[in-house]
């Protein structure tokens, strides 16, 4: 299960197309060397606003598909949010887009055929059906859970069924498929399919349920984690999250240059907004002693 | 005159220690060096300012760190990094190997802290200079900001200097949200400083009214980007006026050319780039060329002739005549 990093480009890409997809905006952008670059689980960062832009943060998206088209095209699939997302939202065919990509760790797949569970939520599972593309080609099972808080905010629904074995879809108002969350309708499909490791995308809050539960059934689980981010390629230290090594040390980690991409039982969920005080470095810590009581307070 | 095809000469000094051309990356925007060498050539910089290093190993503030403001940002990284151990075995010469000017900066919770990182520095190859981020609470003073106090401030400086070899120079970074930066500034230099550094991010706040509680877990967090750049070309104004032979490392919302240029025509005579590292991975190689660019334009042979010149008397005209309408007020 070992990925290799790849080195990101950065890329004036052509929006291709724009679409609604219920809840969610999906563009299709020209954008050659992130393309021929990408494995599942890639993220970019696209630059907002144009050349005399008022937001000068990037914004951080998972890939949803690529295509061989005109040299290499990206999809990325959005909800409006704030300001960047409405910008984004604007965009026309023939638009020029500022993409950094690809970034991250990306899913690792597993070497042998095995039996896999993908869970999305909300737009979390734009980043999964690449991932189910490449796990099938390796002969794997792939079963989906798919969730959102209504109906229209589910993604994928169509093409998980395509191309899941099965397909289980939760609201939480039950507009559509099962009444409740994705983790109450896991852990039968795990038990069903027999399941050797579970992939996860989507709210911080589902991925720890969902961690829990792999952890239940003692089988391996990778979850794409979505921290509040700047830049997206490791130069703004915003994007921390903590962690715990191979070594056993926690440490406050990027999850734009880790992750998003770890280990669900590593991520410190509970510990997520604050410095667990036996982190690497923490305040009053024990590596703190020796003075270092400073903090950067400008 | 500059015909079209003569380059214009972009050599700088940092106090003694020559740099090819004006633009570093800002402390604290450019991780561990190896994040932005996946896109350009470190050495092409002019310097690499390293993030502050500390000690021990930090692990920075709780998150939300950042929020995007108006044409900037806040942040409360807390200065995380790896300590000077592993800064010292790892980061410093990867940045060597990469042919990158180093200038580490390096922060401390009381004077004896700096020295001590200055003393580990002092032997360590490769450190064109120290930049002193005096924006640190003093823990020795109730936690009041060394750079709000010139006295304390040029206590760190005369330490930090008396500490290093000589010819390593040692640049006091100040920050803009003080009393009077001018004082600040001239306690520094009385205190051995080579040169100075600005601005530092000031200090601010956001609240997101959905939560109605802060943007950002620690409540406050430094305000950077486009938005800080006038407050960081009066400092520099005020500071170039009153020490006219000091060195300045001018920094704050620089996005462009015009940006860098704005500051070097206050009196910088090195520019660093932070936030716009965050948007444009190329920016210092983009923000170089458009200096040099707008240096030729304007018919200048060498990038030391602009430095400060905005504060030549009225009436002594540019360079090169701009033809200005009367105004009419
Ligand atoms: C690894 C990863 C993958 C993502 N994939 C998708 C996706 O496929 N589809 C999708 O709709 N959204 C995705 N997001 C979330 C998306 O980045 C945010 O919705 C977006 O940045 C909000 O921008 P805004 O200008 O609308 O909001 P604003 O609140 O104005 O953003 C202000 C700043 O905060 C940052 N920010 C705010 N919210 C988030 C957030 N949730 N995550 C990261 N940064 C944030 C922005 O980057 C920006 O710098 C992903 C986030 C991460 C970290
Ligand atoms: C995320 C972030 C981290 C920073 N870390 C440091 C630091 O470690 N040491 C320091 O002296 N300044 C630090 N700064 C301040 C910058 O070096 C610079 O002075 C300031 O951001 C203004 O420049 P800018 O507008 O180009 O970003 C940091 C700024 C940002 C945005
Ligand atoms: S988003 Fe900037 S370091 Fe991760």
């Amino acid at each position: 299960m070992r990925e290799t990093a790849v080195t990101p480009v950065q890329v004036t890409g052509t929006v291709l197309t724009t679409r609604r997809v219920d809840a969610y905006h999906a563009l299709t952008v020209v954008a050659p060397g992130i393309a021929e670059r990408f494995r599942p689980g890639h993220v970019v960062s696209v630059a907002v606003g144009g050349p005399h832009t008022s937001m000068p943060t990037r914004r951080v998206f998972s890939v949803h598909d690529v295509k061989p088209d005109y040299g290499g095209t990206v999809e990325l699939v959005f909800a409006v949010r704030g300001r960047g997302t409405s910008w984004l939202a604007e965009r026309k065919a023939r638009d020029s887009l500022d993409l950094v990509g690809p970034l991250g760790r990306p899913y690792p797949v597993p070497r042998d055929p095995c039996a896999c569970v993908l869970v999305g939520g909300e737009y979390g599972s734009a980043s999964l059906f690449a991932l189910a593309d490449t796990l099938q080609q390796r002969g794997c099972r792939v079963d989906f859970v798919l969730g959102a808080a209504s109906a229209d905010r589910v993604f994928g629904a169509l093409r998980a069924r395509r191309m899941g074995e099965t397909t289980t879809l939760t609201t939480e108002d039950g507009s559509l498929g099962l009444r409740g969350r994705v983790t109450d309708a896991l852990p039968a499909v795990i038990a069903d399919a027999r399941a050797d490791v579970v992939y996860a995308c989507g709210p911080m809050a589902m991925l720890r349920g969902v961690t829990a539960v792999a952890v239940e059934f003692d089988i391996p689980v990778q979850v794409s984690v979505e921290e509040s981010m700047a830049c997206g390629y490791g130069v703004c230290m915003t994007c921390v999250l903590p962690v715990i090594g191979d070594d056993g040390v926690t440490r406050m980690v990027r999850s734009c240059v880790e992750g998003p991409v770890f280990r669900g039982e590593r991520v410190r969920f509970e510990d997520i907004g604050t410095i667990p005080f036996d982190a690497l470095g923490a305040p009053g810590g024990r590596a703190q002693e020796g003075g270092a009581h400073t903090r950067n307070v400008s | 005159m500059l015909t079209p095809e003569m380059s214009v000469d972009m050599r700088t000094y940092l106090a003694h220690v020559e740099l090819a051309n004006p633009i570093t990356t800002a402390a604290g925007c450019a991780a561990s060096g190896d994040e932005l060498s996946q896109f350009i050539d470190l050495a092409r910089l002019g310097a690499v300012v390293t993030r502050s290093i500390t000690m021990a190993p930090r692990a920075g503030r709780p998150t939300p760190r950042m929020a995007e403001t108006p044409s900037g940002m806040l942040n409360a990284v807390g200065l995380q990094g790896p300590g000077v151990d592993v800064f010292l075995e790892s980061e410093l010469p990867r940045l060597v190997e990469r042919g990158a000017r180093a200038v580490v900066s390096i922060a401390g919770g009381s004077v004896a802290e700096y020295t001590a990182l200055a003393r580990r520095l002092a032997d360590a190859p490769g450190v064109a200079a120290i930049e002193v981020n005096l924006s640190c609470p003093n823990v020795e003073d109730l936690g009041r900001v060394f750079a709000r106090d010139p006295a304390a401030s040029a206590e760190v400086v005369a330490s930090v200097r008396a500490t290093m070899r000589y010819d390593v120079p040692v640049v006091a970074k100040l920050a803009p949200d003080v009393a009077d930066i001018v004082a600040v500034a001239r306690a520094c230099v009385d205190g051995g400083a080579d040169a100075l550094a600005m601005i530092n991010t000031p200090l601010g706040m956001s609240i997101d009214v959905d939560t109605m509680r802060p943007s950002l877990a620690a409540g406050t967090g430094g305000l950077s980007g486009p938005a800080i750049r006038p407050l960081a070309v009066r400092c520099l104004w005020q500071v170039h006026a009153a020490l006219p032979g000091v060195p300045i490392v001018g920094m704050g919302g620089v996005l462009t050319g015009r940006d860098a240029l704005e500051l070097i025509l206050a009196g910088a005579c090195v520019v660093s780039v932070g936030t716009a590292l965050f948007h444009d991975p190329y920016a210092c190689l983009r923000i170089l060329r458009e200096l040099e660019e707008l240096l030729k334009e304007r018919g200048f042979e060498r990038l030391a002739d602009a430095v400060g010149l905005a504060h030549r008397p009225p009436g002594a005209g540019p360079r090169q005549r701009i033809d200005l309408e009367e105004s009419s007020l």
